[in-house]
C-alpha cells in the first residue's frame, strides 16, 4: 500500500517527489502515455478561514491545504467534533453532506475518517479528516447534524468504527447479527457470513 | 373497579401507553414503498408517533465492488445505484475520475452530457410523477408520465443502445458520437414534454382532492432541511434558492440560461410544483444545448490504461433527487482505493421520521413517494 | 305454463335465480368493462388476450379465482373469517329483490323497498367490517375501522337525499317512485323547479362513498393498506367480496337512477312524439352500431376461433338490435333497456371517478361528509319541502 502524503495525519514537510507508482511498472506501456505528476497538486491553503482555525487548534489541526483545488482540512481526532463545532458555528458551514471513512491497514491509525462539509452562505466546500486507530471511538457530530445519525450508521455498519455520544448506533445497511464489517480491507469481496445465510436465508451460500 | 391494585408508576405509565399504541410494519413488500423500503410506524390510530427505516434489502456492496474493479470496469456499476436516472450517477463518477486524473473535458462531450442528463431528470422526475400520484390514489397519471418518460428512453436507446441502465459517458468525455436525427428528436421531445406538462397540471395541479392531500403534509422548512442534509428538490421547495448546477457550475452548466424553482413552505405541494418547474428549465437547457452543439472531439486526452495519481477528490453533481456525490480515494494503481458515493436518496431519507410525525398513515405513503427514493441508491 | 305464470310465486322465483346467477356473469363483465375504460383513459388496450379484445377475460378471471389454493390465516377468527364475505354478497344480492327492473321485472314491489335497500346495504358494510377484524391482520383491522367509520359518516347523507327523494315522489315503494315520476312528467333530479339536483348530487357523492369506491376507496386503499379489509383474502372468498362490491355499485347505481331519474321510464315519458325514436329506433340504431363495431373484428382478427366469437357477437347484437325492431318484443324488453342504459351511465361515473380523482385521506373524508355533505342535505331536505309546500299545496 503506497503511503499517500495526503493520507497523512502529521505535518511534514513539503512531499518528496517520487517516481511513477510501482504497482503499474512491470506492465509494458507501448506507447509514452503523457507525463502525469505523481501526486495530486497539492497547495497550502491560505486565507481567514485556515488561518483562524490554525490559530486556534494550533497543532491539534495539522494541515489545511487545497488539493488539487480541494480545500481540506487535517486534524487530531481528538479536536475533530471542535473542529466541526467551530466551522459549523462560527464559520456558517451549515450542512453535513458526508461522513465516511477509509481503511488503511498498513498504517498506525488504521481508519480516516472524512467529513464533507458545505456552507450554503459562502457556497464554500471543505473537506475535513482524521486518523483513527482500531477500537478507538469517533465523536459523533449528530449533536450538529441531524445528517450525521445515518451517516454515521453507515460507517459503523461499513467499518466497525464506533461513535461516542451516537444516540442510536446500529447496523444499517447490513443485518443486525452479520458478524463483520465489509469496507475493510481483509474482508474479501466474496466473504460473506456463512451463518447468518444459512439461518436466515436457508441457502448453503448466498454466491 | 377503581380499588383494584394499581402496578407500580412507571409500569402503569408504559402500560398506558402501548395499549394506544399500534406497531404497523411497512414493507419491504408494500405496493408504495417505492421498491423494498421497510417502515415500522407507531401509530395511534391512525396518527404516526413515530417511525423506523430499515433499509438495506438492497445492497449490493457497490463501494466494496468498487475497489475490486479497474477505474472503467467500475462505471457500469454506478448505473446500477439510481437506476432511474443513471446518467446522472454515470455523469458524477466520470467526473470524480477526471478530477483525479485532471482531465479536460472536450466542449461538445460536455454539451452532449448536458442534454443527456437533462433528458435523464426529466425521465426521472416523470417516473416520480407518476408513482408519487399513484400513492395518493391517483391511477391515471402513471400512464401518462411512462408514456414522456418512453420518448426519453427512446433517445438513449438510439444513442447507446441501452434504455435504463445507459453506461452513456465514458471517463475523459464520451464514447459514441451523437447519431443523425440526435437533435431534432431531443427538439421534438422538448416540444411534446411542453405540451403535456399542462395534461399533468390539468389532471393534477387543478384538482382540489390532490391539493387537499399535499398541501401541508411532510413540511420540512429549510432549517431543517439543512440540519438533515436535505437536498435537491425538497430544499429548494423549502425555499433556499440552491441548485449545484447554478452554485458550483460544472459540464458548462455555467453556458445555459435557467431559472432555479422555489418554493416557500416546503410541503408536499410545493415539492410536487418545484418537480414540475424543474422539468420545464430542463427542457429550456436541452433546447440550449441543442442550438448551441459545438463541433469537435468527444473524448480527452485519457490513455487506455486509467491510473489516476495518488490523491483524493470529491466531486459532486445535481442529480434528479439531490447532491450526488463521489469521494474517491486513489492510490495510484489501476483499482480505485476507495469509492465513496454520497447518495442523495439515502441522505434525504433520514428526514423521513422528522417529516411523518404527527401525520396520518396515508401521508406517510404521500412523504414517501415526495422524497423519491429510489432503493438501489439507498442500499446501494 | 300459463298457469304456472300465474301463479303470484313463480316469476319472481325464477327472476331470483336468474339474478343470482346471471349476476356474476355481469359482475364480471362491469370489471371487463372498468379495465377497458380505465385503460382507454390511461392510454393503454386493457386485457386484450382471453378471446378477442379480451371479451372472454372475466370466464377466465372467474374459473382462475375458483380454482386459486383458500389461504385462511392461522390466527384468524375462522367462522367470521368465513362469514364476511358470505354477508357481504348475501345482502348485496338481497337488495336486487326489489329493484324495479323494467315494469314486469322485478322480483317483489314492497311498500318498504327503499328502506329494505338502505338497510342492506348498511348490513352489507358490516361484512367488511368483519372481515378485516377475524383476519388479524392490521392492515384489514385499518380497513375495516375505516369502514366503519365511512359507513356511519356517509349514510348520514345519503339517508338525506334519499328521504328528499321520497318526500318529492310520496311514496317508498320503488314502482311507486317511478310512477310518481310519470305522473309529474319530469325526473325526479328536476323536480321542484331543478331543487331537486341539490339531493341529486349528494346521493351520487355519498353512493361512492357508501360503495367504497374511489375517491372514497379509503377501506381498501391498495397504496396505503395494501388492499385494506381483504388483505388476507384469496381465491373465491376474494372473489365474494369483489362480488359483493360490484353488486353494491349496481344496487346503488339502480337506486339513484330509480330515484332521480326515472327508473326504467324512457326520456320524456310524457312526450308521445317521442315515443317512436326513442323506444324503437335508438336502441336498434345501438345495438345495430354495436353489431357493426363487432363484425369490424371479424376481419381484423388473426386466429379463427376469435373470429368466431366475434361474428357470434355481431350476430347477437344484430338480433337484439331486430328484436327491439318488433313491436311486441320491443314492448317487452324497452323497459329493461332504458333502465340498464341509465344504469350503464352510473356505472361509468363510477370508472370514471377512479381513472380521475386521488384518494381522499381518511380526515378529509371526515370532513367533507359531517361539514359539508350532512348540513347540505339537510339544507336541501327543508328547501325542497317548503317549495314543495307552496308549490303543490
Amino acid at each position: 500500500m503506497p503511503d499517500t502524503p495526503n493520507s497523512d495525519d502529521k505535518p511534514r514537510p513539503a512531499p518528496s517527489p517520487r517516481p511513477p507508482a510501482a504497482a503499474g511498472a512491470d506492465r509494458p506501456v507501448r506507447r509514452p502515455v503523457p507525463k502525469k505528476p505523481a501526486e495530486m497538486p497539492c497547495e497550502p491553503w491560505e486565507g481567514t478561514l485556515p488561518s483562524a482555525l490554525q490559530e486556534r487548534f494550533g497543532d491539534r489541526l495539522s494541515r489545511a491545504v487545497l488539493l488539487g483545488g480541494q480545500k481540506l482540512l487535517v486534524a487530531d481526532i481528538a479536536a475533530a467534533f471542535e473542529v466541526l463545532s467551530c466551522l459549523k458555528q462560527e464559520h456558517g458551514f451549515d450542512y453535513l453532506v458526508d461522513v465516511t471513512a477509509v481503511h488503511w491497514p498498513d498504517k498506525p491509525e488504521q481508519f480516516e475518517i472524512v467529513w464533507t462539509l458545505y456552507s450554503f452562505s459562502a457556497n464554500e466546500r471543505v473537506r475535513l479528516k482524521a486518523g483513527l486507530a482500531e477500537g478507538d471511538l469517533a465523536p459523533s457530530v449528530t449533536a450538529l447534524y441531524s445528517s450525521a445519525n445515518w451517516l454515521e450508521r453507515e460507517v459503523y455498519d461499513m467499518f466497525g468504527i464506533e461513535f461516542k455520544d451516537h444516540p442510536d448506533l446500529r447496523r444499517i445497511l447490513m443485518p443486525d447479527e452479520w458478524e463483520g464489517f465489509p469496507l475493510r480491507k481483509e474482508y474479501g469481496i466474496v466473504q460473506q457470513d456463512s451463518d447468518w445465510v444459512r439461518e436466515n436465508l436457508k441457502i448453503e451460500s448466498a454466491q | 373497579m377503581a380499588e383494584t391494585t394499581l402496578a407500580p408508576p412507571e409500569v402503569q405509565a408504559e402500560t398506558l401507553l402501548d395499549s394506544n399504541e399500534l406497531v404497523l410494519n411497512m414493507g419491504p413488500q408494500h405496493p408504495s414503498t417505492h421498491g423494498v423500503l421497510r417502515v415500522i410506524l407507531k401509530l395511534d390510530g391512525e396518527t404516526v408517533l413515530g417511525t423506523d427505516c430499515v433499509i438495506g434489502y438492497l445492497h449490493r456492496g457497490v463501494e466494496k465492488i468498487a475497489e475490486n474493479r479497474t477505474f472503467q470496469q467500475f462505471a457500469p456499476y454506478v448505473d446500477r445505484m439510481d437506476y432511474v436516472a443513471a446518467v446522472s450517477n454515470g455523469l458524477g463518477y466520470c467526473m470524480a475520475v477526471e478530477k483525479l486524473l485532471d482531465v479536460e473535458v472536450p466542449p461538445r462531450a460536455q454539451a452532449v452530457r448536458v442534454i443527456l442528463t437533462e433528458l435523464n431528470r426529466i425521465a426521472s422526475h416523470l417516473l416520480w410523477l407518476g408513482t408519487h400520484a399513484l400513492d395518493i390514489g391517483a391511477i391515471t397519471p402513471v400512464f401518462l408520465c411512462f408514456r414522456e418518460r418512453e420518448e426519453v428512453l427512446k433517445i438513449f436507446e438510439n444513442y447507446c443502445g441501452a434504455r435504463l441502465t445507459t453506461h452513456a459517458f465514458r471517463i475523459g468525455g464520451l464514447q459514441y458520437e451523437t447519431y443523425d436525427t440526435f437533435e431534432k428528436e431531443c427538439l421534438d421531445f422538448c416540444d411534446l414534454m411542453e405540451q403535456k406538462l399542462k395534461e399533468y397540471h390539468d389532471l393534477l395541479t387543478g384538482n382540489r382532492i390532490w391539493v387537499r392531500r399535499t398541501k401541508g403534509v411532510g413540511i420540512l422548512n429549510a432549517a431543517d432541511c439543512k440540519d438533515y442534509g436535505v437536498t435537491g428538490p425538497l430544499i429548494r421547495a423549502a425555499g433556499v434558492e440552491w441548485d449545484l448546477r447554478k452554485a458550483q457550475p460544472y459540464c458548462g452548466y455555467e453556458n445555459y440560461d435557467f431559472d432555479i424553482p422555489t418554493a416557500k413552505t416546503g410541503d408536499t405541494f410545493d415539492r410536487y410544483m418545484v418537480r414540475m418547474e424543474e422539468m420545464v428549465q430542463s427542457c429550456r437547457i436541452i433546447r440550449q444545448a441543442v442550438d448551441a452543439l459545438p463541433e469537435g472531439p468527444i473524448k480527452g486526452k485519457v490513455g487506455k490504461v486509467i491510473k489516476p495519481p495518488p490523491g483524493e477528490a470529491y466531486v459532486s453533481i445535481e442529480a434528479p433527487k439531490g447532491e450526488l456525490g463521489y469521494y474517491i480515494v486513489s492510490d495510484g494503481s489501476l483499482n480505485p482505493y476507495r469509492v465513496r458515493v454520497r447518495p442523495p436518496s439515502f441522505v434525504n431519507l433520514g428526514a423521513l421520521d422528522k417529516m411523518c410525525r404527527g401525520s396520518l398513515v396515508a401521508d406517510v405513503v404521500a412523504i414517501i413517494g415526495t422524497i423519491d427514493i429510489v432503493l438501489g441508491e439507498v442500499d446501494r | 305454463m300459463e298457469q304456472l305464470l300465474a301463479n303470484p310465486y313463480v316469476p319472481p322465483l325464477i327472476l331470483t335465480a336468474v339474478i343470482i346467477l346471471v349476476f356474476p356473469l355481469i359482475a364480471g363483465y362491469i370489471v371487463l368493462a372498468e379495465r377497458k375504460v380505465l385503460a382507454d383513459l390511461q392510454v393503454r388496450l386493457g386485457p386484450m388476450r382471453v378471446g378477442p379484445y379480451g371479451v372472454l377475460q372475466p370466464l377466465a378471471d372467474a374459473l382462475k379465482l375458483m380454482l386459486k389454493e383458500d389461504v385462511i390465516p392461522s390466527q384468524s377468527d375462522k367462522w367470521i373469517f368465513w362469514l364476511a364475505p358470505v354477508l357481504s354478497t348475501f345482502t348485496a344480492l338481497s337488495a336486487f329483490a326489489v329493484l324495479p327492473l323494467s315494469d314486469r321485472f322485478f322480483v317483489a314491489d314492497v311498500n318498504i323497498g327503499i328502506l329494505f335497500i338502505l338497510a342492506m346495504s348498511s348490513i352489507g358494510a358490516l361484512g367488511l367490517i368483519l372481515g378485516g377484524w377475524s383476519a388479524n391482520s392490521k392492515y384489514s383491522l385499518m380497513g375495516s375501522l375505516r369502514a366503519a367509520a365511512q359507513m356511519v359518516s356517509y349514510e348520514v347523507p345519503l339517508g338525506f337525499a334519499t328521504v328528499t327523494a321520497i318526500m318529492c315522489a310520496g311514496t317508498l315503494s320503488m314502482q311507486g317512485v317511478i310512477a310518481s315520476q310519470l305522473e309529474r312528467g319530469v325526473w325526479g333530479a328536476f323536480d321542484n323547479y331543478g331543487l331537486m339536483l341539490i339531493p341529486t348530487v349528494l346521493f351520487i357523492i355519498a353512493g361512492t362513498a357508501e360503495t367504497n369506491r374511489a375517491p372514497f376507496d379509503l377501506p381498501e386503499a391498495e397504496s396505503e393498506l395494501v388492499a385494506g379489509f381483504h388483505t388476507e383474502y384469496s381465491g373465491f372468498r376474494w372473489a365474494l367480496f369483489f362480488l359483493a362490491e360490484y353488486a353494491a355499485i349496481v344496487v346503488i347505481s339502480s337506486l339513484c337512477v330509480t330515484l332521480f331519474f326515472g327508473g326504467w321510464l324512457r326520456p320524456f315519458p310524457n312526450v308521445a312524439a317521442l315515443e317512436m325514436p326513442l323506444n324503437t329506433a335508438f336502441p336498434a340504431a345501438l345495438f345495430a352500431l354495436i353489431a357493426l363495431g363487432c363484425s369490424k373484428g371479424v376481419f381484423r382478427q388473426a386466429l379463427v376461433g376469435f373470429r368466431l366469437v366475434m361474428a357470434a357477437l355481431t350476430g347477437l347484437f344484430l338480433l337484439v338490435a331486430a328484436a327491439f325492431a318488433l313491436p311486441a318484443a320491443n314492448e317487452l324488453m324497452i323497459g329493461l333497456f332504458w333502465f340498464g342504459f341509465k344504469l350503464a351511465v352510473m356505472v361509468y361515473m363510477f370508472i370514471w371517478y377512479r381513472g380521475t380523482f386521488p384518494r381522499f385521506r381518511y380526515d378529509q373524508l371526515m370532513d367533507v361528509g359531517w361539514k359539508w355533505l350532512i348540513p347540505i342535505s339537510m339544507f336541501g331536505l327543508i328547501l325542497n319541502g317548503v317549495v314543495q309546500l307552496f308549490a303543490r299545496g
